[in-house]
């Protein structure tokens, strides 16, 4: 238990010291936010689907999570390269619960980036629909979280440097994030795309965003949940699994 | 005096290779519990490898090995509760203050707060950074890094405590300060050491047994004096240059682990 706290605590310093990464990392959903949200935003409400920053909050709130769980999982390739990796390898403790520290510690860092986003977004006229559901939607925020987070660790162990991680990006998480409907609704979508979709985890933590927050679901909530909850658990397992094996 | 039950590091006929290269070759060596065990050799010729795995970092390709009498491939949770190392290489956290670094190991470690409290004071006193204990490590000097390593290091008060080139680059009022409380601990706490230095003279003065390893090979081991005689010679660096050659080889080697590196950026 002790080790997972001071790992957590450990990635909690780190994000709260490093004030340009904050800065820098709510650059990026901001620029999204206004560019498609006012850019597109008159000609979504000609289409006769509303307000299109409404549907695009979810969606970027979910885009911010994603890229920061996934680069705290990947931070593991930092500590191997400065070492540090090797300091908590070594300790008498279960490389599981090193793990699960550090995820838990990334999947924090992320969901306060996602909420950072969210607060924002209340500037560009983004209302919820309704205030009781809130908590849920931080349980949506956190199961992104700890989705990506524990996938980015699973990549990580088994990556040996940076050279790779290019790939990762554009190959893995670039797709994850424009086929999961964070952009755009999902319903009545061209059939190939609506199985990418619907195969895509994420798209799952945005539908679970948009029904808590603007009561607008495709798979349902609990759909939602189920999913999520099972994906967390599953790349945990494999994170857990892949950590265990690195050797340095 | 148990004889066989003596030693706490066993090794038969460990063998690493990464690829075609061979970085341990079937060594063999025992270390009695208490012993301090200076594991000496040129660069490349496999201690830092050895090391890694001793400590469970990386797996042999052969070979069986047990560390306070737990096998080091089927036992490592209990393995690594043995020992604690001092890395050739920096591994501290440079976005975190000297204090915290300490902390991060004591609580890793399972230190009592109170122990880990005077033991943090008083080793940061020891290797001199006890001001600069609230100054973020990415500031530190590479000097200073590594004596906070060192701290870090002794921290806790394993049964077996590794140091890979502890002392490389430090000045000799530092150096002295820190086999003090090496050897203090080797003899208070029954702690076995296990180390590699260049420095002669260094593994000459502390330690009890001496192996020399080289191309991956053991090909030496016993007192300082027995090497000499051994090899008709006045100094451990005279019998050290005797046995393994005049040959510089550090290219060599550093072209081996670079391709290495590249080889393994995808090795799953």
């Amino acid at each position: 238990m002790n080790a997972i706290f001071i790992l957590w605590s450990r990635q909690l310093k780190r994000y709260f010291r490093s004030k340009a990464r904050i800065i820098g990392s709510i650059g990026q959903p901001l620029l999204y936010l206004l560019a498609l949200g006012f850019g597109f935003g008159s000609i979504y409400q000609r289409a006769g689907e509303g307000n299109y920053i409404q549907l695009l909050v979810p969606g970027i709130i979910s885009m911010s999570i994603l890229f920061t769980a996934i680069f705290s999982g990947i931070e593991i390739i930092w500590d191997r390269q400065f070492g540090f990796l090797k300091e908590t390898l070594v300790a008498p403790v279960s490389r599981f619960e090193i793990m699960i520290g550090r995820t838990l510690g990334g999947a924090t860092v992320a969901t306060l980036q996602g909420t950072i986003v969210f607060v924002i977004s209340f500037l560009t006229g983004f209302k919820t629909f309704n205030i009781t559901l809130l908590p849920l939607a931080f349980v949506f925020m956190f199961l992104i979280a700890l989705l990506f987070t524990a996938f980015g660790t699973a990549i990580a162990s088994v990556l040996q440097d940076m050279q790779g991680f290019q790939l990762i990006m554009n190959f893995l998480i670039m797709p994850i994030f424009f086929l999961s409907g964070a952009l755009f609704p999902t319903n009545d979508l061209p059939k190939v795309m609506n199985s990418i979709v619907r195969i895509n985890p994420l798209s799952y933590g945005v539908d679970g965003l948009r029904g808590t927050l603007i009561n607008m679901t495709h798979f349902g909530l609990m759909t939602d949940f189920l999913v999520l909850s099972i994906a967390c658990i599953v790349l945990i397992a494999l994170g857990g699994y892949l950590f265990d094996k690195i050797q340095i | 005096m148990e004889n066989q039950d003596n030693n706490i590091i066993e090794v038969k006929n460990l063998t690493k290779k990464f690829g075609d290269f061979v970085a341990v070759d079937d060594i063999s060596f025992n270390v009695k519990k208490g012993e301090i065990f200076g594991f000496l050799g040129p660069n490349g010729a496999g201690k830092t490898t050895t090391i890694k795995i001793l400590t469970t970092l990386l797996k042999s390709t052969r070979g069986e090995i047990m560390l306070n009498g737990y096998d080091v491939t089927k036992d490592q949770h209990k393995v690594r509760s043995s020992f604690g190392i001092v890395f050739q290489d920096p591994s501290l956290d440079d976005e975190l203050t000297a204090y915290e670094n300490m902390e991060f190991h004591g609580m890793l470690y399972k230190v009592p707060k109170e122990t880990l409290k005077r033991r943090i004071e008083q080793l940061l006193r020891i290797v001199e950074l006890w001001d600069r204990k609230n100054d973020f490590v990415k500031y530190f000097s590479g000097g200073m890094k590594r004596r906070l390593e060192i701290a870090r290091g002794l921290l806790h008060h394993p049964k077996i405590l590794f140091l890979d080139e502890p002392t490389l680059g430090l000045d000799p009022q530092t150096r002295s300060h820190i086999w003090n409380y090496i050897k203090n601990l080797n003899k208070e706490e029954d702690v076995t050491v296990f180390f590699t230095t260049h420095y002669m003279d260094e593994a000459e003065k502390v330690s009890d047994i001496i192996a020399i390893i080289d191309k991956g090979k053991i090909v030496a081991q016993g007192k300082s004096s027995e090497l000499e005689n051994k090899t008709k010679t006045k100094s451990l660096e005279e019998a050290f240059l005797a046995l393994t050659g005049r040959d510089i080889r550090d290219s060599e080697v550093d072209g081996k682990e670079q391709m290495r590196m590249r080889h393994r950026v995808f090795h799953r």
